[in-house]
């Protein structure tokens, strides 16, 4: 049994400590929009917020982030108002086949969070997640729209 | 920031997760007295043919067939259908019909197969015809209730005017009477000058869902009851399963079943994916891996250098004039051997499938590229008839090729075969998704080049040697044992032309099949073809002492469209003008897919061992562009899949079996490496060309020449990371 708080709720899962976060959120917790891509922390389709830091969940432990406050892709938006990250990949149309962007905008909203307004640098120094469509130069731009908002 | 915008896709995320049997159109039948009958959606609204169904609320949906896997295709689809039914886009939304309700209705929405750049370009005529027709029983309908003719009426944006009265209604109050005529035998189709939809960026009909997390693909799919199961594979090709000693892992936590599938694998059911896995890694198990288990890396170069023999057997897949007496008489000659790998498609989601099987039924929830195909795998594997199937599709986590291939389909059901009424999501391991690819054939390439006294170039001898796709998975489509797909991009006419006019020319191929199983990757064949021809090309240039793009132009004036897009990046990167000091170019072309492309790339290098990639521009004349937003897109995208391929793809042999496991020996391109590509379109009419493949094949090729350009050395093989080359 494990205490996580995800997306504001503490829920109480039947689940071992030593299980990956992401699959005590996925299969424990019902919320699959936070991906497996590769269960070792390259491709960041896992990434949530712990603690409001972006982080791949396949790489932490269910007790390693028991007390913290996770954010998955699910509880970005806040109620019915979507977040602005999540507004600008609509609005340009970033997402392709749209797997690993749980991941991606969860990446993009923590950097936009350290850094309001990040240069190109600070974007290829943080955002690190695989697509495998290639929806890069898509990203960036909705990355500068925003910070330029 | 605004309202939560509703997603236009149809939800299928609903159904799958509320209704676990029978989910899908559930489509139904009036029989009235006289007239065709209505077939019905599963909400009760009327198809006006079977690609529109009409809402009274005005909501148009239109079927897809072929399946959206992130190129863009089901958007595209929609826009030509409105784009003949006139209907108001904002009311647009999309459904799939399932393959099991397609057999049972004759086929009625075509091909379902999603792969070689297929989707709009095979399905256009029909699914624009299907838009056309539905107008014409709609305006008819109108027509009819007004007592007028048809031919005073019109149809714009869902509405229907009768223009001498200035009477107006609408779709979705018209649909009923519609619905009961009888469908035009021949419907005109738009003359293309006329397209207003077609031809637009309109933004995708499936982007909301995927930035909320609630896009449902096939790992995402939830039944009452479900169990999950992880599976290995024998990791020798061909080899099979011995032998596994259950009772080890038995008492581990959540573990249900332990099952053998097929002769070959075994997977552990569990309440959870992670309990099934960790016990699945838990579990003894003995593989008979036969000998293909002595086969590696090296025995297959090896066997495939021999290939590039004249002595050995070759299929001629393009030939003119007699190249070899022309190299034996030439003043000057070129030789190099070039080596292209195995890639896996590393789809960023693994693997899967979800199966129900009773004695009476059986039906999977996947994402697959080819509904029909893997309805016949739930048939074969279950063993029941075609109408106790179905397969439900939802998104694919990428597909490149891949999940045309139904393998994983067959093990679902194996494995729910064996625990009846339970549903199972079957889901590979990153691990086993590497291990069990089908993957970019292995091929090498020998080519020789001859000038005349003048530098021209009189003969050209491309000798290819390895694996045939076709050979593997589709024989039947052999020509006397020929595989005319390895021909692709330098093939004498057709979809994948070579673009060059050489008076004595011979293409061949010594087909040699490894046991690795190959498949349809991202470009299939275009991939090496294209590398060795683009690389080459600027080798015999080299040696002719001529400019790469001059020497290309030469032998392309019987190739207009390929030389257009040549010409096109040519323009755009500015060739004729010196690049930035310390920035290098490199240029190439290819056609496939029905499509002319070409790329250019600025690099830098750092060391000989260091690239920059500054700068990539690309053009691409695929006739006619549904969605120039989504072409976009799909030209980058090819770059990001070809450049990782180039960089840090290869997948090689050891003992018989893939030694890649995962990203962290498989990598694919992040951000920081990935510069702007600049898509040029200049889509000539005409003819309908593939986009999602065709560009991949100039990507390395680009980058390799420019990598010459910047320091002397040709690169010959991939990737590059084999010859501690990286991204600066």
């Amino acid at each position: 049994m494990a205490n996580l708080t995800i997306n504001g709720k503490t829920l109480t899962l039947d689940v071992e400590p030593d299980t990956p976060l992401l699959w005590a959120i996925r299969e424990n917790a019902g919320l699959t929009g936070t991906k497996y891509g590769c269960g070792i922390a390259q491709c960041g389709a896992c990434t949530v917020h712990i603690d409001g830091v972006a982080m791949r969940s396949c790489g932490i432990s269910v007790s390693e982030a028991e007390g913290k406050k996770i954010t998955t892709i699910e509880g970005l938006a806040s109620g019915d108002m979507l977040h602005k990250v999540q507004e600008a990949w609509i609005a340009q149309d970033v997402p392709q086949c749209g797997y690993c962007q749980s991941g991606m905008i969860m990446a993009v909203a923590a950097l936009l969070n350290e850094k309001p307004k990040p240069t190109d640098a600070d974007i290829d120094e943080a955002i690190t997640n695989i697509c495998r469509c290639g929806t890069f130069q898509q990203v960036r731009e909705a990355i500068h729209t925003i910070a330029s908002a | 920031m605004n309202k939560h915008i509703s997603p236009r896709l149809n939800r299928r995320a609903f159904v799958i997760g509320t209704a676990a049997v029978g989910a899908g159109l559930a489509i139904g039948l009036d029989l009235p007295f006289g007239g065709p009958a209505v077939v019905r959606a599963a909400d009760g609204s009327p198809e006006i043919g079977a690609w529109i169904v009409v809402r009274p609320d005005e909501t148009v949906v239109i079927r897809i067939a072929r399946s959206e896997m992130g190129q863009g295709s089901l958007t595209g689809l929609a826009q030509l259908v409105a784009e003949e039914l006139e209907c108001d886009w904002t009311k647009v939304t999309t459904e799939y019909p399932t393959p099991g309700q397609s057999v049972a209705r004759k086929r009625v929405w075509g091909d379902f197969s999603t792969g070689g750049s297929r989707g709009i370009r095979s399905s256009q005529d029909y699914v624009r015809k299907g838009g056309a027709t539905a107008r014409v029983m709609l305006i008819q309908a109108a027509a009819d209730a007004w007592k007028v003719p048809a031919s005073e009426c019109t149809a714009a944006n869902s509405v229907i005017t009768h223009t001498p009265s200035g009477r107006t209604t609408t779709y979705g109050k018209i649909a009923e009477a519609a619905a009961r005529l009888t469908p035009p035998a021949d419907v005109k189709l738009k003359d293309p000058k006329d397209w207003k939809l077609i031809g637009k960026g309109v933004k995708r009909l499936d982007t909301v869902d995927k930035t909320t997390g609630t896009m449902v693909y096939g790992i995402d799919v939830k039944l009452p009851g479900m169990l999950n199961a992880a599976i290995k594979d024998c990791p020798v090709f061909g080899g099979k399963l011995k032998s596994f000693d259950e009772a080890k892992i038995a008492d581990m936590k959540g573990v249900k079943k332990v099952v053998k599938v097929g002769d070959t694998a075994v997977a552990v059911v569990a309440d959870t994916w992670w309990h099934a896995k960790t016990a699945l890694e838990a579990l003894p198990i003995v593989w008979d891996e036969g000998d293909n288990a002595k086969v590696s890396s090296e025995s297959i170069a090896k066997w495939l250098a021999e290939g590039l023999n004249d002595s050995q057997p070759a299929y001629v897949g393009n030939k003119n004039g007699d190249a070899k007496a022309a190299i034996a008489g030439a003043a000057k000659k070129v030789e190099a051997v070039y080596s292209y790998p195995y890639q896996n498609h590393a789809t960023m989601e693994p693997m899967n499938a979800t199966a129900l099987y009773t004695a009476d039924k059986c039906e999977v929830w996947c994402g697959t590229q080819n509904g029909e195909a893997a309805f016949a795998a739930v048939l074969e594997a279950s063993g029941l008839p075609a109408e106790k199937c179905d397969v439900h599709k939802v998104m694919l986590g990428g597909g490149f090729g891949r999940r045309g291939q139904t393998d994983y389909v067959r093990q679902a059901v194996m494995i729910a075969k064996q625990m009846p009424g339970t549903p199972i999501k079957l889901l590979w391991s990153r691990e086993e998704d590497m291990a069990h690819g089908k993957y970019h054939p292995i091929t090498q390439c020998k080519m020789t080049g001859a000038f005349d006294a003048n530098n021209n170039l009189i003969a050209l001898h491309y000798r290819l040697s390895g694996q045939s796709i076709l050979f593997s998975l589709r024989p039947e489509a052999l020509q006397n044992g020929m595989d005319p797909a390895a021909f692709q991009g330098v093939a004498q006419s057709g979809e994948a032309a070579f673009g060059y006019s050489v008076p004595n020319l011979l293409i061949e191929h010594a087909m040699r099949n490894p046991h690795v199983p190959p498949g349809f990757w991202r470009g299939v064949n275009v991939n090496h073809n294209a590398i060795y021809m683009e690389c080459f090309m600027d080798e015999l240039a080299q040696a002719a002492g001529q400019d790469p793009l001059e020497f290309r132009r030469k032998l392309m004036g019987n190739h207009p469209k390929h030389l257009a897009v040549l010409n096109a990046v040519a323009e755009k990167i500015g060739w004729n003008t010196p690049a930035p000091q310390g920035v290098y170019r490199g240029i190439a072309q290819v056609m496939g897919y029905g499509s002319y492309v070409a790329g250019a790339a600025e690099i830098s290098v750092t060391d000989g061992s260091k690239i920059k990639v500054h700068r990539i521009v690309a053009s691409t004349d695929p006739g006619y562009v549904v969605n120039p937003a989504q072409v976009e897109r799909q030209v980058a995208g090819s770059f990001v899949y070809g450049l990782s391929a180039l960089f840090y793809g290869g997948c090689t042999v050891k003992d018989g079996r893939i030694e890649q496991t995962n990203f962290d020996t498989y990598n694919s391109m992040r951000i920081n490496e990935m510069p702007k590509v600049e898509t040029v379109m200049v889509p000539s009419g005409g003819f309908w060309g593939g986009v999602g493949e065709p560009t991949i094949g100039v990507a390395a090729p680009a980058v390799l020449n420019a990598y010459f350009a910047a320091t002397g050395k040709r690169i010959r093989s991939v990737p590059l990371r084999d010859q501690n080359i990286t991204f600066a």
